[in-house]
């Protein structure tokens, strides 16, 4: 009895160290690709943070203006940029990004101008356009609801102080508007993150590119897809560490005291 | 022709989005109030599951988790059946898109409901038994409808982010709204317009339950003093 029961514990640790072996020379095959290059092109991390990088900050240079006429009082301002955020922050990502890439190129127009028939073309042009729509509604709405929660008296004191309706915004409004947006504009980088996913369809070789093209090779499902998750969650972490930091740095006026 | 014939086809791929979504909300929901009561449990035995399960499924991509979990679910329970000498069960693709979602938003609404049920006022709950009541009394009648009341926004937002991550199931072959219109878009070389159909019916599913969530946030805040300044 007891020999049996040594027998299968020595299989079990056996075969624990057969799957380790497994996922060493799974890495070993693969660690390059995932990183950042397949030896021809970027591929794998590299891709991901360019597209994250590439979308967060189109979207974030767009959505400050946007959300100062998502806030303003006139309607022909505020409604069209009301209409944009509604549009696309009640439809998935990967629907707005079959539409630019899989849609447009198909179009007409597109395919009777050269130029937008080049840029459509390009699987990652598509992408990072898409997703800086996509984070730009979103960025816009936080920013714009940042703004409103501005203290009436700020503004009165700008006025106070002669400062013209700009002059306010660049000083006071905006820079203390986007300190008060920090917590909710890290969590909608990290699903930017999680969002940048969907890029394989439009064949950009992102880190879960790389997962698909080797679970397709090896058949080592969990190998590919559990090493990508890792990847992804490293990330995630770092980026959570990053804006901890940041709203430490930014925020610090709203910390508990510490004596 | 409505639709050019594709109509039928497309309504067919709308009830799968729609039932995959409500089906993957009730799991999620299970998932989340025994997620909430594990984290809020004084057993670190409980606690530290509950806490690893919420943290890394909310920290990888619901893409990555979907095609881990939905290839992977076959592969287990193959090892599974093999290894009781039983014969393959084969997952349904359907059954199996309903899990691997549900188990996803399932960790959101742990932190929804976590939240929730912090957020309700201990002196009531003391309350509840000083009249007497049992742990279970307590909970029904105080601690639960006070709960979702502070959750619903939570849930509402989990709601809406779940319901236009179903988009991703496409990918992994089922036949949802996107898929369909996509079929559609390669049938007729009309692809702008029918991925354009399948992103307006979104925004109908998305219109029509954010204004089933207003309705819902009245009903439950009666009897909630609000000043207007």
């Amino acid at each position: 009895m007891i020999g049996t029961a040594m027998m299968s514990i020595e299989d079990d640790v056996q075969q624990l160290g057969f799957f380790q072996d497994y996922w060493e020379n799974f890495l070993h095959d693969f660690w390059k690709q995932f990183l950042w290059t397949d030896g021809y092109h970027y591929t794998g991390i590299a891709i991901t943070l360019w597209l994250l990088v590439a979308s967060v900050s189109l979207g974030f240079v767009f959505s400050v203006p946007l959300a100062v006429a998502r806030v303003s009082k006139r309607r022909w301002i505020s409604g069209p940029v009301w209409l944009y955020t509604y549009v696309f922050r009640g439809t998935p990502l990967y629907v707005q990004l079959l539409l630019i890439y899989s849609g447009m190129f198909g179009l007409d127009f597109v395919q009777a101008h050269d130029g937008l028939k080049h840029f459509f073309q390009e699987g990652l042009n598509c992408t990072i356009l898409a997703f800086a729509l996509n984070t730009c509604a979103y960025t816009t709405e936080i920013f714009a609801g940042a703004i409103r929660a501005t203290p009436y008296g700020e503004i009165e004191a700008a006025q106070a102080y002669g400062m013209s309706k700009f002059t306010a915004l660049r000083r006071i409004v905006i820079p203390a508007a986007l300190r008060r947006a920090l917590p909710s504009y890290s969590n909608e980088v990290i699903l930017m993150l999680h969002a940048t996913t969907v890029a394989f369809t439009a064949t950009v070789p992102d880190i879960l590119k790389v997962a698909r093209d080797a679970n397709s090779a090896t058949y080592k499902t969990f190998d590919a897809y559990g090493t990508a998750a890792l990847i992804y969650l490293s990330i995630t972490f770092i980026l959570v560490w990053l804006f901890r930091r940041a709203e430490a740095r930014w925020l610090a006026h709203l910390q508990p005291r510490k004596h | 022709m409505f639709l050019e014939g594709y109509g039928p086809l497309l309504w067919q791929g709308t009830m799968v989005t729609i039932e995959l979504s409500v089906l993957s909300l009730l799991v999620a929901f299970v998932i989340g109030l025994a997620g909430a009561g594990a984290k809020l449990a004084p057993s670190r035995l409980l606690r530290y599951p509950a806490t690893v399960y919420t943290t890394v499924t909310r920290g990888v991509p619901d893409l990555v988790l979907m095609l881990l979990l939905f290839y992977n679910l076959q592969i287990w329970l193959n090892d599974f059946t093999d290894w009781r000498q039983m014969d393959q069960i084969d997952i349904d693709p359907f059954a199996a898109g309903v899990v691997t979602i549900g188990f996803i938003y399932g960790a959101y609404f742990t932190e929804t409901f976590r939240g929730a049920f912090l957020a309700v006022p201990k002196g009531q709950l003391e309350a509840g038994f000083a009249y007497g009541m049992s742990r279970w009394q307590v909970f029904h009648r105080v601690l639960f409808p006070q709960m979702m009341r502070f959750a619903l926004p939570g849930i509402g937002n989990n709601w809406q982010v779940l319901l236009k991550s179903t988009a991703l199931v496409s990918i992994i072959g089922l036949a949802d709204v996107v898929k369909q219109a996509q079929d559609a878009g390669k049938g007729t070389f009309h692809m702008f317009f029918f991925i354009a159909v399948a992103g307006g019916i979104y925004l109908a599913l998305t219109s029509i339950s954010n204004l089933a969530l207003i309705w819902l946030e009245k009903r439950y805040s009666a009897g909630v003093r609000s000043a207007e300044l």
